[in-house]
Order: C-alpha cells, then structure tokens, then sequence
C-alpha cells in the first residue's frame, strides 16, 4: 500500500453526521441509474464517482453548490465531518474514492469501523476528534487554506497555525509510515498458523474441513 | 479468566494465532464466503501471484451483481463479468461456489446458514457488513473490506482489534403482528446508529430466546446499523435443532461432540461488558422508517417528527414528508420483500398469512424476492408463490435486488418503496429512491392496502 507521511491541502468541511459507504462511493451516477456496473474502474473513474449522487445532476453536469465542486476544494486533502463517518456497506472503494479524488484524511468525530480499517490498508488516516473542535477547524478550512498532516510527529496543523496532537498506536503508525504489506507480515507467520490448524483439527475437528468437496 | 468470560471471549481467545501489540490480534478466519462484487479479490491474489490458503474453508455465491428478473434474457450470467469471475476463480482456485440456479444458491448471509457452513464457536468473515448476520448462530462474524478479503484468501487469517463488549438483554413477550424487525428496528432508535461503535454486541433476554433461527439472523443482521461490526447470540437448543442434519453440519459422534463443546460456548454469569442495556420489549408496535437512516423509526400509529437538526431537514426533504403527517396511511409506489434481512421461508409465511385472499393495491408494484433457491422452492412447496402471484406480487429469483440497486433491481426515482430491506439511506434503493424499513407483514399489508399499513389491522 501506498505510505503516508506528509500531506497538505485544503480541507473540505462536510458537516453531517452519518455520511455513508453508499453516499461516498454510490454505485451510479445520477445519470447512468441501473446501467450495469463495471467489474473495475480507473482512478479517474474512481474519482470522478466520489459522492456522485451530491456532485452531479441528472444530466451528468456538476453542481456548483457542492463543496468538492467548488475551487479551493477541488483539491481537498482533508474532509472535516460529523459523527459515523463511512458507516454501513463495508465497500472498500469508499475509501479508493477518496484516496483518488486526493483525499488522504478524514476527520471526524466517529467512523464506521470496516471503513476505519480499510482506511490503514490505503494509506488513508482517519482521525478522530471531538466534534467541537471540528467545527473550529471547519471555521478555518472555509478559505481553503491549507492543513498540514505529520504522520511522524502525529499532528495536524491548521492555516492560523493551531496544531493537535493526535495520538496513533506505533501498529497504525509504522503501517502508514512504511506502506506496510500486511499479507507478507502475516504470511511471516505462517508456522503459527499452521499449528493453530492442527491443534483445532485435534481438539475440534468439526471445525476445520478436510477437502473442498 | 475463568467463569467470567463473555461468549465473544471465548470464541476470540480459541483463535487468537499471535498478539501484534497495541491490541491487535492475528485471528484465524474459519469460513469465508466470497460474493461476486467482491470476487475482484482473487485478481488482486492473483497479481500477487497468491493463492488461495484454504479453499476448503472458502466458499462463494454471485447475489449482489445479478438481476432477480425470472425473464432475463441471460440466465446463466454469461454477460456479467463479476459471475463469469467468480465461475473461472472457483475452477481456478479449488473453492466452492454455489452457482446460479443450484441448490446452495442465494444470497450469501442466507445460504451460509442453510447449508450449515456456519456453525457455533466458529470466525466468519465475508467482504459484507451483514455478515454481522451469521452471528446469531452462536459465532463470531464480521464484514470487512477487499484488502482484508485478500488477507483472508492468502492466509486464513485476518488482523484485528479487539472491541469492546456490549450486552443487550431484550425481555419481555413480543405482541401479536410484532417480529424480529420491528425488535430491531425499535432498539436502533432507542440508541441510535452510532451506539454499537467499537463493540462487540451480544444479544440477549427472554424476547431472544423465543425467537427462531431465522429471527435471530434478522436481528443480528441489522446490528451493523447499530454501528457494531460484531453481534451475536449465544447458541441453544433453537440453534442446535435448525442445524442438525444441514448439508455442512458434522454428523453422528462429530455431532454429539460439536453439541458438548457448544454448550460451554455461552457467556459465564460472571461475564464482564463495558456497556449492558436493557429493555423491556412487550408493549412495541410494528415499526417503519421515516427517514434515511435506520435509526429514524416510528411506531406505525406515530406522525413524522420535527426535525431536530439540518440533517433531519434534508432526509424529510428527500423522503418528500411534512412532520406532524401520520406515517400510517402514507401512500406508496412500491413494496420489495426480499434481502438478507428478511428473504427467509418464515419472513415469506408471515407475509403470505397477510395476503392471502388480496389483491396488491392498483398504484402498487410488488415483489417478492427469496432469499435462496432452498427458500424459493420450500415456499413453492407450501403454495406460498400461488399465493404472492394470485395477490399480484412478482415471484423473482434469489439474489439481494433491489436492497442495494447494484444489479438493475431498482425503485425508480421518487417512487415510496415499503422495503424488508436493512437500509433506508439516501440512493440505496436507486438514485432518489424513497425507502421505508419495515418487517414483511407490514410490507405485505402496505402493498395490498397502497398506504403504509399496521399489519394488526388485517390479521390479527
């Protein structure tokens, strides 16, 4: 995966609560309804479908009201939002919109969990911060200054210069700072995984099956 | 700690392979079941240049990508890319898949269960946040994302945090015309959709424990949109009875020994939770949506709310409502019985005990959509299909529809849909699709009086 370790930008504010999976990465635009869905898409494409159903009218024009329309946030790095962002349908192009649309954080105050997992397997940092300060912040982003993410030192820094401290566990941290490969990390432990296999099929052996058929 | 472990301690602690620090845990994985949206996975493996750890512990069913039209002119999916996929994977591969038109058919939270794959003790993971379901069996079921799916495919094991744990103890007599989704619908509005986030929820109480199976996957179902990945319901003698003699259940002295070692599986009475609520559930009504968020929920003799914040004012205005409008008696365009919420052959029976005799009302567009090929021809057994077909419902083949529009099943734009479904969200049913959550009485009653309609008032 890709790694995060600095990243700035505008800061696009989207103050709902409950923004989810289907509203992020909907499976149409309003204009292509019930056309059947490609098996894979471009980034370009990935981008150009984040938020659909908010960014565009029936005749696939954008509409200008929208905040990712609009100048300084069509180069968005951040979205600010409200409580469960990314709840519902676990589809990891939630967070592929976002990455390709240039989004590289979320902060909020709460986050739907499969979509705040996907999130580390991207390169994508959600954050979590107390609704109040959100809201400060989203005073801030309305110019379209940039915010500043230091994975490192685990800060964001807004456009006046206020800067938070966020605290990260060293396994999210070091994930995002090096792009780790979790499947090679865990297939480094693949005695383990072995002999946990052979202990069930001892002890329970309803549990694993033998064959395919 | 024994005697003081929850039941999600238990089945956690028996496969936890490595702690990873910071709280993460290498957990083995199980069953996995692979659906066609999410089949894209075994390219990701394959450019990789992975394979599959444990095909026999793999399994997959085509439901989110496929039309449920009886009349499709391509009935073997030849055309659908996320089919013909997962059909050259499975051969590929050496996993299972359950393909169109077979017996083990359907969709994916549905047949798990049916055919045994899922038993109690167990981990499941699926790429669906409804895999959630397949925790009522007594397991620990998650839905995750495609990165994970990969994981899964490569290793038979998946990394996760633990979460905290949370019980609900739901007592009390459910009332005539009263079911599981109404149960579950009333408890998310009560907390919220956010008030499971970070825990593992564990259900429970008297209301639990008279509930059938395929009760307990409807309320297990919808715990996602209580904002919990995990929940769950510790296996009895209701479990026990529906899984005995199923396709993949182990059998003879595998049997007896498999029982043994459930019956411990159950949360000690020392257990500790990080949050227990509880509810007395005797006095609930039939429940249905307002709005677009499974948490804005009505009883059916209640009126559309003022709203309380800007994010109410936009779902009234997307749901076309007023408040102070009684939600009883709404007029509506479509009703879709279906999902893994409530496609099962008992959700069928209690909508049928509804329609029998009626005529779908003339502005209405009605379907019923099994769950699986098994639920499709239990039903056509019992006449139910005559039934729905006689009352002017369309009898459609297994798959999710129109749930989640992802395979041409859709409630056009602006159309009111009375849904069995799990999610009311703005675009779910299709772009400017208008959902209204309910249990499949309410939604056979809906259809056949063309309003929004209290089941009681016909059957009971």
């Amino acid at each position: 995966m890709p790694s995060l370790i600095e990243v700035a930008g505008p800061a696009a504010p989207m103050l709902t609560p409950n923004i989810n999976t289907d509203a992020i990465a909907p499976l149409y635009r309003p204009a292509t309804a019930g056309s059947p869905r490609p098996f894979t898409q471009t980034d370009e494409e990935r981008a150009k479908n984040l938020f659909a159903g908010l960014r565009y009218d029936l005749a696939d024009d954008e509409l200008p009201d929208f905040v990712l329309n609009r100048p300084p946030f069509r180069s968005a790095k951040f979205i600010l939002a409200l409580d469960n962002f990314a709840c519902g349908s676990s589809r990891e192009s939630a967070v592929w919109y976002l990455y390709a649309f240039g989004i590289r954080c979320v902060v909020a105050p709460s986050f739907g969990e499969i979509f705040f997992d996907n999130c580390f397997k991207n390169g994508l940092l959600p954050l979590v911060l107390d609704a109040a300060t959100i809201r400060e912040l989203a005073a801030e982003a309305a110019t379209g200054a940039d915010f500043t993410l230091d994975v490192r030192r685990a800060t964001l820094t807004a456009p006046s210069g206020r800067t938070i401290e966020f605290t990260l566990s060293d396994f999210r941290r070091e994930a995002l700072l090096t792009g780790a490969d979790e499947i090679a990390m865990t297939q480094r432990r693949e005695a383990a995984i072995a002999a946990h296999q052979e202990r069930q099929r001892r002890e329970r052996p309803w549990v694993l099956r033998e064959s395919a058929k | 700690m024994a005697g003081r472990q929850s039941i999600f301690d238990k089945i956690w602690q028996r496969h936890a392979i490595a702690d990873l620090g910071d709280g993460f845990t290498l957990l083995h994985v199980d069953r996995h079941v692979v659906c066609d949206l999410t089949g894209k996975g075994f390219v990701e493996l394959e450019k990789r240049g992975g394979t599959v750890r444990n095909p026999e512990l793999t399994f997959a069913v085509a439901d989110h990508s496929i039309s449920t039209d009886p009349e499709n002119p391509d009935p073997r999916f030849l055309k659908n890319d996320f089919v013909v996929n997962l059909r050259r994977q499975a051969a590929r591969f050496g996993f299972t898949h359950f393909d169109i038109g077979e017996r083990g058919h359907g969709i994916e939270h549905v047949v798990a269960p049916e055919l045994g794959i899922v038993l109690p003790g167990l981990t499941v993971a699926c790429a669906d946040s409804h895999t959630v379901t397949l925790g009522a069996m007594g397991a620990i079921a998650w839905g995750i994302g495609q990165s994970e799916l990969v994981h899964i495919l490569a290793t038979q094991c998946s990394v996760q945090r633990k979460p905290k744990r949370m019980r609900i103890r739901l007592d009390g007599t459910l009332p005539p015309g009263v079911y599981a989704k109404d149960l579950i619908l009333h408890l998310i509005g009560q907390t919220g959709t956010g008030a499971g986030t970070g825990h593992a929820v564990e259900l429970c109480g008297t209301a639990i424990d008279a509930l059938g199976m395929e009760g307990r996957f409807t309320m297990c179902n919808m715990t996602i949109e209580l904002g919990a990945r995990f929940g769950m319901i510790a296996p009895d003698e209701t479990t026990f009875a529906y899984l005995a003699g199923r396709p993949y259940a182990p059998q003879g002295a595998l049997w007896d020994r498999a029982i043994a070692d459930w019956r411990t599986l159950a949360s000690d009475a020392g257990a500790e939770f990080d949050v227990e609520l509880s509810f007395n559930v005797s006095a609930i009504a039939p429940q249905v949506t307002w709005g677009t968020n499974p948490g804005a929920v009505l009883p059916i003799g209640g009126c559309v709310p003022d709203p309380a914040n800007e994010a109410d004012v936009a779902a009234l205005d997307y749901m076309g409502l007023t408040p102070g409008t009684a939600i009883e008696g709404l007029p509506i365009d479509w009703v879709f019985i279906g999902s893994c919420t409530n496609s099962r052959i008992s959700d069928l029976r209690e909508a049928a005990a509804i329609v029998g005799g009626r005529k779908v009302a003339p502005n209405v567009r009605a379907w019923v959509v099994p769950g699986s090929t098994e639920v499709k021809l239990q039903a056509e057994a019992e006449h139910l299909d005559a039934i729905f077909r006689a009352a002017g419902f369309e009898w459609r083949e297994p798959g999710c529809s129109m749930c989640l529009a992802a395979n041409g099943d859709l409630v056009p734009r602006g159309m009111r849909a009375v849904s069995t479904s799990n999610r009311n969200f703005v675009g779910r049913q299709g772009p400017g699709s208008r959902t209204h959550l309910a249990s499949p009485a309410l939604a056979a009653a809906s259809a056949c009086l063309g309003v929004i309609a209290d089941p009681r008032k016909l059957r009971f």
